[in-house]
């Protein structure tokens, strides 16, 4: 128990915790949109992550060409790197995702198979996507090119504003807030909540629903891969095995939320990420994970559905 | 069409009389107890695994993933509770088992109860608040829970932390039958007699109250409950029992390995022992052992392509539950196929 760090570190540890919910947060969407629709949990969506991570290395070192060693970037170039693998790493997630859905879900749904088949099929996908990576990387961990000098904006209250904590708040935001106004705004937003709320009825109502499906697998894996993107850039290194802990982060993120619910998962994803960080911090990181259950099994408790849980059938109605 | 193996043979089955259905049971016993000995009356080489023989094969991985399938199907398969972290209860047996068994100078049979009951009391604490939860948040609680029982033995000093504990006594002779390292054809006995018990008492409960309260909870808990099913007792019940077989299984895998570490009890085996028995079919016995079989076994014959041996096995995995999602032997018709009849 080091109880100390709550006075000295208390705003640094949030600022770290909210930057690392929004990892968490991004990543769980993966997770919420394909239940939303599907009321099937996406067990795949880790790896989908993982993938990511290395997407991101590939589109610096093998596209841009940018050395481990080298000098870090500057203006117009900076930006120019940043954006590209961004891009590049949601891409490739995304269309990774539409993957998964065709060769995991889309039969089994055409032959009306039961959940359990699907999380079988979806955990064997995962299977297959992590140990291709294994054997490609050789399991090595690969180091991702310094991007950012890591200067800080200064300190607040205990707090350093370093540039990729900002940046990572600063977009998660802006990605949450464009994929929130999508879902809720336009026509193909309304016609994945149409599926979640009635697959019969929106079928009836001449939604193309395998498209739709198509779609959400699409949109939850352009957020898991922005995430894997900060996670890359953040921490600079990745292994074939990053996706299984993250993945469960984002998933708890995702029940503590209300699975299904866009907005709960943000909330969701703030909490875990701060309770995380204070949890490692007072009681040593190796009891991290034990405390964010305890504190999940205790939600649950208490909130059966999650913490946001009937806000989500307000919503839907 | 699919072809539903299960059913033709439940209505072969049907046709017989009971001395020939007892008669059968009892052949269909000791074939599979001589299985150690198979060597004897025809070639097993081609059977053996890169590093281990055929006779090693079936006690481990084997016979003790069909144990743990059918401990996990009376959970899953039953009652429809999806459990994610199943491999903790068997980590309490073998870590009661390695613990007692280091420490005091009771032996396998004597520690055995103790494990169960170790286990029965985690299901207890753990199924209290959890089985409270709808489905899919169960499987996160539970999944939290295998995490947890496994960083809590990788950090304790009493269960020897990552370096876990050597030195695990074997079990002592039963009836004149040794338990020694290489000698596998004990160990096997001990889990077939196991898996029976398991068996025939999956079969009593599946006909009697619990197993119809199961079943009414596994497809529709609402209207169990309308019926007058007490839920939580029942998926207590449910998730205890299962408990039970898992921690049985860990006291003996403790025994027969004499050495255990945390990293023999992750989430990959929770997950291979559910990918076990949805492979064979869901709450089928017959379904669970040749899920378990083909699966368990699968890893281990193809080493030989050392690197890619998970990469097939997820492929295969994946290719089958394309082809048949509920599994190779699927969930009995036959009621409906005879109410249509009825019709």
């Amino acid at each position: 128990m080091n109880l100390q760090v709550l006075e000295s570190q208390f705003w640094s540890l949030c600022l770290q915790g909210i930057a690392l919910g929004f990892i968490y947060v991004l990543i769980s969407l993966g997770y919420t949109m394909v239940y939303g629709v599907l009321r099937l949990i996406n067990f795949a969506n880790s790896e989908v992550f993982m993938i990511g991570t290395f997407a991101t290395v590939v589109a610096q070192v093998g596209i841009l060409q940018n050395q481990t060693d080298s000098q870090s970037l500057h203006g117009f170039r900076l930006i120019y790197t940043l954006v590209f693998a961004l891009l590049f790493s949601m891409l490739i997630c995304g269309f990774l995702g539409i993957l998964v859905e065709l060769v995991a879900y889309r039969r089994l749904r055409a032959l009306g198979a039961k959940p359990l088949g699907f999380l079988i099929s979806a955990i064997a996908t995962s299977i297959v996507l992590l140990e291709t990576t294994r054997i490609v990387t050789f399991s090595r961990p690969q180091t991702s090119p310094r991007l950012l000098d890591k200067w800080s904006f200064g300190e607040f209250a205990g707090a350093n504003f370093r540039i990729d904590t900002v940046m990572v708040i600063v977009s998660g935001v802006v990605i949450f807030v464009v994929l929130d106004r999508f879902v809720t705004k336009t026509r193909l937003g309304k016609a994945i909540r149409a599926v979640s709320m009635s697959e019969e009825n929106s079928k009836l109502m001449g939604i193309n629903l395998n498209r739709v499906v198509s779609l959400t697998f699409f949109i939850g894996g352009l957020t898991t891969g922005a995430a894997a993107f900060f996670y890359t850039t953040v921490y600079e290194t990745t292994q074939f095995n990053v996706g299984f802990n993250l993945g469960l982060a984002a998933f708890t993120t995702a029940v503590l939320g209300g699975i299904g619910n866009l907005r709960g998962a943000f909330y969701g994803g703030m909490f875990l990420g701060v309770l995380e960080q204070f949890a490692s911090a007072i009681l040593g990181s190796q009891w991290k994970s034990v405390t964010v259950f305890t504190v999940l099994v205790l939600v649950l408790l208490l909130k059966p559905n999650g913490i946001f849980g009937e806000a989500v059938q307000q919503t839907r109605t | 069409m699919m072809i539903n193996i299960r059913d033709k043979g439940a209505s072969i089955w049907e046709s017989w009389s009971p001395p020939a259905r007892s008669g059968f049971v009892l052949i269909v016993i000791t074939l599979v107890a001589l299985l150690p000995y198979a060597g004897s009356f025809g070639p097993t080489s081609f059977l053996d695994t890169p590093i281990s023989s055929y006779q090693a094969v079936l006690v481990y991985p084997i016979a003790l993933f069909v144990l743990m399938g059918l401990g996990l199907n009376i959970v899953v398969g039953k009652s429809g509770l999806l459990d994610l972290g199943y491999v903790a209860f068997f980590a309490i047996g073998a870590y009661t088992m390695g613990i007692m068994g280091t420490m005091t100078s009771l032996n396998t049979w004597e520690i055995l109860p103790f494990g169960i009951f170790f286990a029965m009391l985690a299901g207890l604490l753990l199924g209290l608040p959890a089985l409270r939860l709808r489905g899919d948040y169960l499987a996160i609680v539970t999944l939290g829970f295998g995490e947890i029982v496994r960083i809590i033995a990788l950090n304790l000093s009493v269960t020897g932390g990552p370096n876990g504990i050597v030195g695990v006594p074997t079990p002592p002779p039963v009836l004149g039958q040794k338990f020694e390292l290489e000698d596998h054809a004990g160990y096997f006995w001990v889990i077939l007699i196991l898996i029976l018990l398991v068996i025939w008492m999956i079969r009593r409960f599946t006909i009697r109250r619990p197993g119809r309260a199961w079943e009414a909870i596994r497809q529709d808990e609402d209207v169990a409950a309308l019926m007058g099913v007490n839920l939580l007792v029942y998926k207590l019940w449910s998730f205890t029992i299962g408990a039970a077989v898992g921690g049985a299984g860990g006291v003996i895998y403790a025994s027969k390995t004499m050495f255990i570490a945390p990293d023999m009890f992750t989430f990959n085996t929770s997950i291979l022992v559910l990918a076990c028995i949805v492979f064979g079919g869901l709450g089928n016995i017959w379904g669970v052992i040749l899920g378990a079989s083909i699966l368990a076994y699968l890893p281990e014959r193809i080493r030989f392509i050392s690197n890619a041996r998970q990469l097939v096995f997820g492929l295969v995995l994946l290719v089958i539950m394309n082809v048949r999602p509920d599994g190779l032997l699927p969930r009995k018709k036959r009621e409906k196929i005879k109410q249509k009849e009825a019709v």
